[in-house]
């Protein structure tokens, strides 16, 4: 029995604790907002919070987490309104979409823990998080809006 | 869920009238007359009625059906923006409604050739106008005044002469029963006062869902009670299931069933490869279920394939005379006349699409019928495939489209929704989703064509151009439909093949054979991208031996502002456009060239190890040219300080989309140019995940992508945009990197190739 925290919703898992946190998220909870990209870890499109660093949940078995609080792109805001879904919105920055809640994430566990990222701190932070429609300028002007209005 | 009622009533209340009939034949009377080009020409054409994709509720709310697939190109948002500017509808209260697959009642829904905007700017504009009309009458009537009297702005009918007013959920019950005004009755709007388009300042309707994982895609479908599955396929493309033991994939924990699905022979155009399927009670079961299987394939007649072998045969083929696509002059002879003589061999390997979600499909079978969520750019292809497979009637079967996490033209072949619908055929009553892993999505796509591109080109004493041979060697997308076909169709030819514009006296293009031995399919920008690599490279390379400006030996090489017949070209094609309407307008091509090259600073001095390259190319009927501006240090490490992209695609609908569309497809060129290869050995693909076929990443990214936009004229035809921005990226970084470094790269992609 593994027990973990969602979005601040105690549950607790009784199957194969090797499945990966993704795929619990999305066949169990039925929460799809973190996506499946790559199931290795190179594409960040699954990119969750754990105690507030990003990870990669389709590497990470469900039973290293046990007692960690997760965090989702459905649970950023409540309202969906986090200063970077808004910068998000207000760039344009989504074509497709589907790459965009894992950067959303990875994003935000940046700003947390660098709130003046400098250019070249946002390509290292960012670099793990593919977007096959190209939408990388954006991403970096959406993160600059919120670090200027943050700093 | 409202709307959905009123949008029913709506549709009977006017089905009462007949004006839903008379509408609906429109098509069929245009249908009649040959030849058919553009929208016409596409099947089950367009389709204009306004009962047929809007609605309106009673507290004003639009319903907007958009038939056409959104992928990231900002469909949902540009054609609804046709049709809410002809309706003055209030923005806030519209909402998109996705159709499903329906091409009679919708028109066409194959979305790519880069042809929405293009083929239903207006049909969707005589749409929206339609519908204003109705809410006109139905006010003037209610008023007991000349309908020329009142006037629909922003959602609100007025009579100016009594002041009275009606907002459009008022008046809706009424306007169902207003006649459907068809033909010339239908009056658009002054494009001076559109309210939408062309302003660049609505946002995408699916923003706030994409921004917080609310957005639904395929991957994405949830129903109670629902399985999951994974399918082992056939590692080379024709290859069998010769035989499967399944016992130890049925002992893993939450394995519930295993079914093979058997293959199509070649060609099998969309068909499910041959495979072993794996269902299971959530991705993960089934994933090890598929590790616990063992297959025994038989490979058949691709089990050979070897890129590298495949190469060095194409090179070969090369140097010898193919078919003849187009000649005038004497080529030969001017190439022995001439001064000075070039010759190069372009490579472009095989490219997997590789979107960012890789295919999935649900699908659902009961009481007879088949329904499926699918991310399908052509739902009506997956209605009518997954019908012949199940033995259906194609009303049988609903396709759902969900938003398509990415296509790029993979997702144009629904073969993961028939594997969906062969899985629930299974377990009857079971909603079962096909989950396409990346390692999937690599190893079976429908590949972009790999080739060799064989130019030749001589120059007089004076550095002029004299004799042009292209010989374009590569296997054919039609190699899906038809048993071994061995060369380009009509459709490749006129990708930046035949249709070369260049004042050149003597020139031949040939075409020798190649065989398929692969899934070739369509890939972003498709062949243009292999034609436009080769051809605006070995234009630079002719500037060089002629030790001119690449910019200025390419605008002369075009020669003067002209238009050209594209059938005087030998493009029978003609992207499928009208060559009366949609001409080869040379003058357009040296604007966006001019445009690029001054706004890059063309010319203008760089630091040491830096230079810029520039290429212009026609493709989907609209003209991009770029510049772009490379760094390359002494370890052979590039990056990309500037990137300047120019379109001429006409009038605009969405500029702002049109922008991201080409920041999207200088990344995306640029993937192509320098990371991304599909290899084969013994006939499988080599590559499993990102690791081995890269894409760009933002550390590798352009430091700015400029946009500029060419306005065009709402009076005139309109060109596409989701394709046309790629082809010139990798050519224009090849000639940016010869000139900061004299390197020439004729192979593609880049990877290791500038390192010290």
């Amino acid at each position: 029995m593994v027990s973990i925290t969602v979005n601040g919703q105690p549950l607790s898992f009784d199957g194969d604790p090797e499945m990966p946190l993704l795929w619990y998220l999305r066949d169990v909870l039925q929460m799809t907002g973190t996506k499946f990209g790559c199931g290795m870890a190179l594409c960040g499109a699954c990119t969750v919070h754990v105690d507030g660093a990003a990870i990669r949940a389709c590497l990470t078995p469900i039973g290293t987490v046990a007692g960690k609080k997760i965090t989702t792109i459905e649970g950023l805001d409540p309202n969906g309104k986090h200063p970077l879904q808004v910068a998000w919105r207000d760039q344009g920055v989504p074509q497709c979409g589907y790459c965009q809640s894992g950067q959303i994430m990875q994003a935000a566990a940046l700003l947390a823990a660098n709130k003046s990222p400098s250019s070249t701190d946002i390509d290292n932070a960012m670099a793990g998080n593919l977007c096959r429609c190209g939408t990388y300028p954006r991403i970096k002007a959406a993160i600059e809006q919120v670090a200027k209005k943050g700093a | 869920m409202d709307t959905f009622v009123t949008r029913r009533d709506f549709l009977q209340a006017i089905a009462a009238t007949g004006g839903f009939a008379l509408a609906g034949g429109i098509n069929e009377v245009f249908a009649a007359d040959p030849p058919k080009y553009g929208a016409d020409g596409m099947p089950n054409g367009w389709i204009d009625n306004p009962l047929v994709f809007v609605a309106i509720a009673p507290d004003g709310i639009v319903s907007v059906t958009c038939h056409r697939a959104e992928m990231g190109q900002g469909v949902r948002t540009g054609v609804t923006m046709i049709i809410a500017d002809e309706l003055e509808a209030d923005w806030s209260k519209i909402r998109v409604v996705q159709a499903p697959g329906d091409e009679k009642k919708y028109g066409n829904q194959d979305t790519d050739g880069s042809r929405t905007t293009r083929h239903f700017f207006t049909p969707m504009r005589r749409c929206g106008a339609a519908a204003r009309q109705m809410l006109e009458g139905a006010a003037a009537a209610k008023w007991g005044v000349p309908v020329s009297e009142v006037k629909a702005a922003n959602h609100v009918v007025t009579h100016a002469k009594s002041g009275k007013t009606a907002g459009y959920g008022e008046l809706a019950a009424d306007a169902a029963k207003q006649p459907v005004p068809t033909g010339a009755a239908i009056k658009l709007k002054d494009p001076k006062d559109f309210r939408y388009i062309g302003k660049g300042k609505t946002p995408i309707v699916d923003g706030f869902d994409m921004t917080t994982g609310k957005g639904m895609y395929a991957q994405d479908v949830v129903m109670p009670g629902m399985l999951f599955a994974v399918i082992a396929r056939s590692p080379v493309y024709g290859g069998k299931v010769k035989s499967f033991d399944a016992t130890a994939a049925r002992q893993v924990k939450g394995v519930v069933n295993v079914v093979e699905i058997k293959g199509t022979d070649i060609p099998a155009a969309f068909a499910p490869l041959a495979g072993v399927a794996v269902i299971a009670e959530n991705t993960w079961a089934a994933i090890q279920g598929r590790k616990a299987l063992k297959i025994e394939w038989d490979g058949g007649a691709n089990a050979s394939y070897d890129s590298d072998k495949y190469r060095a045969g194409m090179e070969a083929a090369a140097v010898k005379p193919g078919k003849v696509i187009r000649t005038h002059g004497d080529v030969d002879k001017a190439m022995a006349g001439a001064a000075k003589t070039l010759k190069a061999d372009y490579y472009i390997p095989h490219l997997a699409q590789a979107p960012m979600e890789p295919p999935a499909a649900t699908a659902v079978v009961k009481d007879g019928k088949c329904e499926v969520w699918t991310c399908a750019q052509s739902p009506q292809a997956a209605r009518n495939d997954v019908a012949k497979r199940l033995g259906m009637k194609p009303e049988d079967v609903t396709i759902n489209v969900t938003l398509l996490g990415g296509g790029f033209g993979r997702k144009s072949k629904a073969d993961f929704a028939v594997e969906a619908a062969l899985l629930a055929n299974e377990m009857p009553g079971k909603p079962v989703k096909v989950v396409w892993t990346r390692e999937d999505d690599l190893h079976h796509s429908f590949y972009h064509t790999v080739s060799v591109e064989h130019l030749e080109a001589g120059l007089d004493k004076s550095g002029k151009p004299v004799a042009w041979l292209h010989r374009s060697v590569g296997p054919t997308l039609m190699a899906l439909f038809m048993p071994d076909p061995k060369v380009e169709s009509a459709i490749e030819i006129g990708m930046g093949l035949a249709n070369v514009p260049f004042e050149v006296p003597n020139v031949r293009i040939e075409n020798p054979e190649a065989a398929a031995h692969t899934r070739v399919g369509w890939y972003r920008a498709v062949s243009n991208i292999p034609h436009a690599f080769a051809v605006q490279s070995m234009v630079c390379e002719m500037a060089n031996a002629a030790g001119r400006d690449p910019k200025d030996f390419l605008l002369e090489l075009m020669g003067p502002a002209r238009k050209i017949d594209p059938r005087t070209l030998n493009d029978t094609w003609n992207h499928g456009e009208d060559p009366s309407l949609y001409v080869y307008d040379v003058g357009r091509l040296r604007n966006v060239t001019e445009i690029a090259a001054k706004a890059s600073g063309w010319g203008g001095k760089l630091p040491k190890g830096q230079g810029r390259g520039i290429a212009a190319h026609y493709s989907f009927t609209t003209y991009v040219a770029s510049v772009i501006q490379v760094a390359v240090d002494a370890k052979g490490a590039l990056t990309i300080p500037r990137v300047d992209i120019v379109i001429d695609c006409g009038a605009q609908v969405n500029p702002e989309r049109i922008r991201s569309q080409m920041e999207g497809a200088v990344i995306m060129g640029l993937s192509n140019a320098m990371l991304s290869e599909i290899t084969y050995k013994n006939g499988a693909v080599v590559q499993d995940n990102f690791h081995q076929y890269e894409i760009l990443r933002m550390n590798m990214a352009p430091r700015a992508i400029h946009v500029h936009l060419v306005p065009g004229d709402y009076s005139k035809h309109m060109g596409g945009v989701g394709e046309p921005g790629v082809p010139p990226i990798a050519p224009a970084l090849c000639n940016a990197i010869f000139a900061a470094t004299g390197k020439r790269i004729r192979a593609l992609p880049i990877k290791d190739q500038l390192k010290a």
